[in-house]
């Protein structure tokens, strides 16, 4: 391995978990969500600085190419960000739907009443 | 005929609770008469919002759960409209005992922000293990923060004056543990004073608080990163009063 792609592992792990930092600053983003980015950043740093944890990784569950276990985790991550954001998905369509059921009912409360009030004087 | 209850609203946010928020409600209307109480249902699937309206109380029912975050805001937005310079959140669950309301109102005349400490002395109350890590380190950061020392940072018993009800209306977070660890990260960096007065607790009328220990290494985990993440955010500004809505 040269020092360039040395350096540019870091970097980009460094990149990664300075945009989520900063965005969970700004209030961008909520602390459930930044949990994996947050997570996968911090391993893709560990394994930037350090190399040797992935093919000590590698051998430890049996993966014959190291390299194979970047994709397999980076693969699972992502799989596990977009299952939640189904999840969390499919919840803000109910509670849109049910603000939506809400206000219908709210407006119909509202002209009943007018009506009523405009009968009595 | 003025009352020193005048200008204060009591909130509760409550979630489920039908056994228990009418007592409380009456309870504290009783002991407290002229003081006016808004009961946030925070989302209840059972009959809070009735048992609630039943004993007296004025009740805003949220159409989803929103967290006590969630329920405080309703709860602060309300005060706001309405004119009340100060609001007292009380559990719906009875834990808190009301005679503590008089303090906090009076150490209210000079601070922002008065919380309702269990530890302090009075009452019976303890917690053990991971969770009571998480609530020492908690205390000794935010007091610092604070300048005052606090050692319950994560009651719910607590009361705002008119300053602290103008910036929570605008800024009160609704994210878990939100509403206790960074509500008063926001308050401090406001230069919003705060303080806080013994108060006595008494055990949940219904449910026990859990012991379990994973449980709680999570609840430290998920403090820790709560108070990180609000030490990271650049610090809120007090609205005027002119620009509150």
């Amino acid at each position: 391995m040269t020092i360039a792609t040395y350096l540019l592992g870091v970097f980009s792990a460094l990149l990664t978990l300075g945009v989520v930092i900063e965005m969970l600053r700004r209030r961008r983003l909520r602390e459930r969500h930044a949990v994996w980015w947050l997570l996968a950043g911090t391993l893709a740093l560990l394994v930037g600085l350090f190399p040797d944890i992935l093919g000590w990784a590698a051998s430890l569950v049996g993966v014959a190419v190291p390299t194979n276990l970047i994709f397999f985790v980076s693969m699972a991550v992502l799989f596990l960000v977009s299952i939640q954001h189904s999840a969390e998905l499919t919840d803000l369509e109910t509670k849109t739907r049910v603000l939506a059921e809400t206000a219908a009912l709210q407006q119909l409360r509202i002209e009943e009443l007018e009506k009523s009030i405009r009968k009595e004087s | 005929m003025p009352s020193p209850f005048d200008g204060t609203l009591i909130v509760m946010p409550a979630f489920n609770e039908e056994e228990v928020v009418g007592n409380v409600v009456r309870e504290v209307l009783g002991t407290f008469p002229g003081i006016h109480c808004l009961v946030v249902d925070d989302g209840s699937s059972d009959a809070t919002s009735a048992e609630a309206a039943a004993a007296g109380a004025i009740v805003a029912s949220l159409p989803f759960n929103l967290g006590v975050g969630g329920a405080m805001r309703v709860g602060f937005k309300y005060a706001l409209e309405h004119g009340y310079a100060n609001v007292i959140q009380i559990d719906s669950d009875g834990q808190h005992d009301p005679v503590g309301v008089p303090a906090l109102i009076e150490q209210l005349e000079t601070h922002d922000l008065v919380l309702g400490a269990r530890f302090a002395g009075e009452g019976e109350y303890s917690v053990r293990g991971p969770r009571r890590w998480a609530m020492l380190m908690l205390s000794s950061i935010l007091s610092r923060l604070a300048g005052t020392r606090l050692t319950d940072t994560t009651s719910g018993f607590r009361a705002s004056g008119p300053r602290a009800v103008r910036l929570f209306a605008a800024h009160y977070p609704a994210e878990y543990l939100g509403d206790t660890v960074e509500s008063l990260v926001i308050a401090a960096r406001a230069r919003l004073t705060v303080s806080q007065v013994a108060v006595a607790m008494r055990p949940r009328a219904g449910g026990r608080p859990s012991h379990n220990p994973f449980k709680a290494a999570i609840y430290l985990g998920r403090a820790v990163m709560a108070l990180f993440i609000a030490l990271l955010r650049p610090p809120v500004i007090l609205p005027s009063e002119a620009s509150t809505r």
